[in-house]
Order: structure tokens, then sequence, then C-alpha cells
């Protein structure tokens, strides 16, 4: 007993000189414990530099056609092998990844934006609650993909039109995901409004005379990103699914713009001599949403205190 | 339970016809012109094209006709399809029953397959059996329906020449020797639904389980001298699929979704086919009534959903 009081003095130094360990360096301590969600991060890392700095190091083009080689197998000069046209597969799945991950990412900002947004307002004024909840779960009973390829087929001329085919579908099909996805998100900004508006140091805040708009996003917003993040990261994944899914039903990006989804929908007629030209495209979409849902978990467990047991 | 179910219709109805009215605005307010192909044809003179166009309704105010239109579907009628000149409910009704097969089965081998690998996983936590399974589940939801339709095709249609890929509508069963060709035709369609379904299941009964393991009533049930098996079936199971039952309810649209994509790649004569195929030709109507459909199958198992988890949770009233 005498020893550990004598002991107590010298752990209470020892934790005194440690740095100061906020709830972000924790939850990093945490997620690198994770075995999984670093391997996700490893892989998604390296996916994503191939496809921003692949295509300067991978200098074959994306483009040249040569029928002479069209619909060849992986070999040292085309490790993925030709497609149709007899375009480098490599060159096309790094560009691909590019708009793929482009597409997923940018959705999700603006998922998010709008579902933190709508989850605020209805966690944080109460006559706004039951008319947004009501939307939301108007929202959630909507059939996703059919609205999407229905919404995808009434715009897609009047914007490729004016905006052009490339930047046009890109702002379609983000506007078309981000629209239809942000219900997750606000569902979960509510619930953290709701039990955070009540917490003591919102009541001081009000007490010092900030305004709601300064209260939400100063003090309860910054409070409520766990969740958000963990929810955003898990939905980039989504979006890519749903990006490919779209090119793959032959409503997503023009055949001159090779996203992951366009590459399959454009292998699926030759399966049969030459099944490298669906695998590649295929393999890039799992790895990336594999690695994704490996981080989003690893970060579920990471920010999640409740879960710290 | 009759005056719950009943509430819960109560509350769907609006929902659908919210839904109906958005799809509706959506269509009628488009830049796009439904006769827009029949228009560009020159050998048709303008005025027969007005009477096409008076002739379908089209040259009224959106607002009636989506009156019209609501009260026709009401009475089961959904319109003409301006393709095929049929009546598209003939359309649909060839059609929703293989959806709901595909779409039904899939998910009943999803069950059998992900419900004891998610409580196997659970009790066996942190074991080869767990790593194995929960990595494969992993692999299952992460893996896009069409890629693993392709991988299908490649390994079983084109390298092991075991099913054909291309789904023969036209055939009908009639005896063992077609049923057992209906049977082969629609393995990989199946497959591909089951093993989605199975992942997401999987993970969500492992998660589920996992958080009611270690709490007291479990300790208790084990005190009292229950056997494991009757333990974690009766006790901890029933509890654990209180929250599955709402996250399958929520999974219902990516079911549907996944349903799309697989009747486009085995060319399965579905509705999802059906409005791939309408939205490639512009046929308003048909699309129209299949979105509609779909709202009504999501709004529908949601419903189930809701009874199912009343069903499994005691404590909520069916007033």
């Amino acid at each position: 007993m005498a020893a550990a009081e004598q002991e107590l003095p010298k752990i209470a130094a020892s934790v005194a000189a440690r740095p100061a360990r906020s709830l972000w360096r924790d939850a990093w301590f945490t997620f690198t414990r994770d075995r999984l969600a670093v391997t996700g991060l490893v892989v998604l890392t390296i996916m994503v530099l191939g496809a921003l700095v692949g295509p300067y190091l991978w200098t074959q083009p994306a483009t040249a056609i040569d029928f002479t080689i069209a619909l060849k197998g992986p070999s040292l000069e085309h490790p993925f092998g030709t497609d149709d046209l007899g375009r480098d597969m490599l060159a096309r799945v790094l560009f691909g990844g590019r708009i793929s991950i482009a597409v997923g990412i940018t959705a999700v900002v603006l998922a998010v934006t709008l579902g933190t947004a709508i989850g605020a307002f209805a966690g944080y004024f109460g006559r706004l609650d039951n008319p947004l909840m009501r939307l939301t779960d108007l929202f959630l009973s909507l059939p996703v993909l059919p609205v999407l390829l229905v919404l995808i087929y009434l715009f897609r001329e009047s914007l490729q039109r004016s905006l052009g085919s490339e930047i046009g579908t890109f702002v379609m099909i983000v506007g078309v995901i981000g629209v239809l996805n942000w219900m997750a998100v606000a569902r979960l900004v509510r619930a953290e409004f709701l039990s955070l508006k009540r917490r003591d140091f919102v009541e001081a805040a009000r007490c010092t005379g900030a305004r709601d708009g300064r209260i939400i996003s100063r003090h309860i917003l910054p409070n409520s990103l766990s969740p958000v993040l963990v929810a955003a990261t898990i939905g980039v994944g989504g979006a890519v699914i749903t990006e490919s899914t779209l090119s793959f039903l032959g409503l997503g990006f023009p055949p001159d713009v090779p996203s992951l989804g366009r590459l399959l929908f454009d292998a699926t007629n030759y399966l049969d001599f030459a099944p490298h030209f669906a695998i590649f495209p295929g393999l890039a979409i799992f790895l990336i949403v594999l690695a994704i849902n490996f981080i989003g978990d690893g970060l579920r467990d990471a920010l999640d205190p409740r879960r710290k047991i | 339970m009759g005056r719950f179910i009943l509430r819960r219709l109560l509350v769907a109805i609006p929902t659908l016809i919210a839904i109906s009215f958005v799809m509706y605005a959506i269509l009628a307010l488009a830049p796009i012109d439904p006769l827009a192909q029949f228009a560009l044809d020159p050998r048709v003179p303008p005025e027969v094209r007005e009477n096409v166009r008076r002739s379908l309704g089209l040259d009224q105010p959106w607002p009636i006709r989506y009156a019209k239109w609501l009260t026709s579907l009401a009475q089961g009628n959904f319109g003409i399809s301006f393709m095929t000149r049929s009546s598209v409910s003939d359309l649909i009704w060839q059609r929703l029953p293989n959806t709901l097969a595909v779409v039904g089965v899939a998910y009943l081998v999803g069950v059998l397959i992900g419900l004891p690998a998610g409580i196997l996983s659970a009790i066996r936590r942190n074991t080869v059996v767990d790593r194995v399974i929960s990595l494969s589940a992993y692999a299952g939801f992460s893996v896009p329906t069409f890629f693993t339709g392709i991988l299908l095709i490649i390994i079983f249609s084109i390298k092991l020449r075991w099913f054909t890929f291309i789904y023969d509508s036209r055939l009908e069963v009639t005896d063992l020797q077609t049923l057992w060709l209906q049977i082969r035709q629609s393995i990989m369609p199946i497959t591909v639904l089951a093993l989605f379904d199975a992942a997401v299941l999987t993970r969500y009964v492992r998660a589920s389980m996992l958080e009611n393991l270690p709490l007291d009533y479990v300790r208790t049930a084990h005190a009292k001298g229950l056997r494991e098996r009757f333990v974690v079936l009766r006790h901890v199971l029933r509890n654990s699929l209180i929250p599955v039952v709402t996250l399958i309810a929520l999974g219902v649209p990516a079911v549907f979704g996944g349903a799309i994509v697989t009747e486009q790649i085995f060319r399965v004569p579905g509705i999802g086919e059906l409005l791939v195929t309408s939205i490639g030709t512009g046929d308003t109507p048909v699309v129209a009534a299949v979105v509609i459909i779909f709202a009504v199958l999501v709004v529908g198992f949601n419903l189930i959903a809701d009874v199912l988890y009343a069903v499994l949770d005691p404590r909520i009233k069916y007033t």
C-alpha cells in the first residue's frame, strides 16, 4: 500500500508528461490498431495515387486505336490486355478509376451537405422536424435505381447540350446520386442534434447571446461530425457502385469517357473470348469499394465512443 | 393486429400517391417529348401527329393528365404503351411474376445462408471461422451485382459450359425436363442476388448478435442451465433479429435495384428489364407504370417488415 502511494506521483508525472490526446488522435490510435482498416487505407491510397499519378507514369495513351491488337490478353506490353478497339486496358482502367473516384467523392459531398442541412434544421427547429422527416421517409421509400434511371433518361440530353457531353454527364450523375442519397445522413444528424441541443454547453452558448446560426454551426455541428464522417466514407463506396451500375446499364458516361462501369458495359459483348476486358475494370471497382468499406468500419469503431468498453 | 396493419396501410397510401405525383410531375416537366421519335418521322403529316397527341391525351395540361392517370391507375388501368400499342398492365403482368420469383427465391436462399453464417460468426467471434465468414461478407457486399453476374457467366457458362447465360423466356414448364431447364437457367440470376442478400444479412445478424451476447439476460439464461443452442436460438437470436428487420426494410430498394441489373445481364424478362428497355425507346407510360410498381413493392415490403417487427418485439403494441 505504502509502495503504491509512492508510485502514484510518478505515474501522475508520466501521465502529465504525455502529449495531450484529442478525440481525433485517440481515434487515429484505435484506427491504426485495426488491421483490416489499415489494409483498406493502404489499398485505397495506392488506387487513388494510381488514378491520379498513374496516367503520367504509364504513358501509353488510353485512346490510341489499333485494330491489329484488338482484344489481346494480358502481355508485357499491355499488362491488362487491350479492348475491342485495341486500346491499352491498363491506361483505360487508370483513367476510369479517376472518373469513378471523382464521381463518388463529389456525389457524397453533395449528399452529405444536403443531409447535414436537412438533419440540422429538423433536429434544431422543432417546427420543421415533422415535415422534414416525412420528406426523408418519402425519399427512403423511393425505388432508388429506377428513379435514377428515369431522371437520367429525362435530363441527359438537355444537360449534355448545355454543358457538353462529358461535364454534362458528370454533373447529372453526381447530381442525381447526391439528391437520392442524403437521407441516411439527415437521420444521423437529426438524432445527434436532438440529443445535443439540450446539453448544458448549448445552453451556455445561448446565454452568452449566440444566435441560432452560430449555435448550429459552431457548437452542435462539430460535435455531431463523427457519424457523418463514417456515413460519408461508406457512401463514397456506394456512389462508386451506383455510378458503375448506371454506366453498366448504358445510362451513364458516353463511350468516349471510360468510367469503370462503362468499361464493363463495353466488355459484356466479348466475355467469351476476352474475359480480361471485363475482369480488370470489375476488380478495380471491387477493390475500391472493399477498401472504402474496411476504412468506414474502422472509422466507426474508432470514432464511436460508446463502442470503447 | 388487424388494426395495426390497417393503420400502416393508411400511412402507405399517401406515400405512394406522393411518389406517383412527384414521378408524374418530373416526367411531364422534363425537357423531353414522349413522341419525339414519332415527330421526327417525315412521313407523318402534322395533323396526324396532332390527332395522335390528342388521342393519347397529351394536349391537356399535366395536372389534369395526372388526375386522369391516377384515377385509371386506381382501377388497375395503366394506360397504353406508346411503342407496342398494347396495354401497359398486360406488359407488367407478364413480367412481374418473373421478377418476384427471382427476387423472392434469391432472398430465401440469402436468408438460408446469411442467418446461420451470421449466428456462427457471432458465437465464434475472433476465431478463424468468424474471420472467414466476415471477410466473405465484406467481399460479398463490396462487389457490384453486375460484376458477380459477369464472373458467373465467365466461369460457369464460358469456361465450364454448365449453364447458358441467356434466359429463354418462351420456356414453359410442362414436364420434369422443362422444369429442370427452368431451374438451370434460373440458377445464375438467383445466385447473384442471393450472394448479395446473404452478405448483407450476415453482417447485420453478426453485429446485432454481438450486441446482445454480453447482456445480462443471456447470462441469466445460461445460469438457469439452459443449453447453449437454446440460449442462442431462442433468446439471443430473437432479440437480435429486431434491429435486423429494420435494416432489411431500409435495404429493400437496393434489393430491387440489384434485380434490375441482374435481369439486364441475364436477359430475364422481368419488370426491371422492361424499365431499361422502355427508357431506351422512350416509352413514357411504361416507364411511369414500372416506377410506380417498384414504389408499391418497396412500400409493401417496408410494411411487411413493420408487421414482422411488431411480431418479433412484444414491447410494440399493435394499437
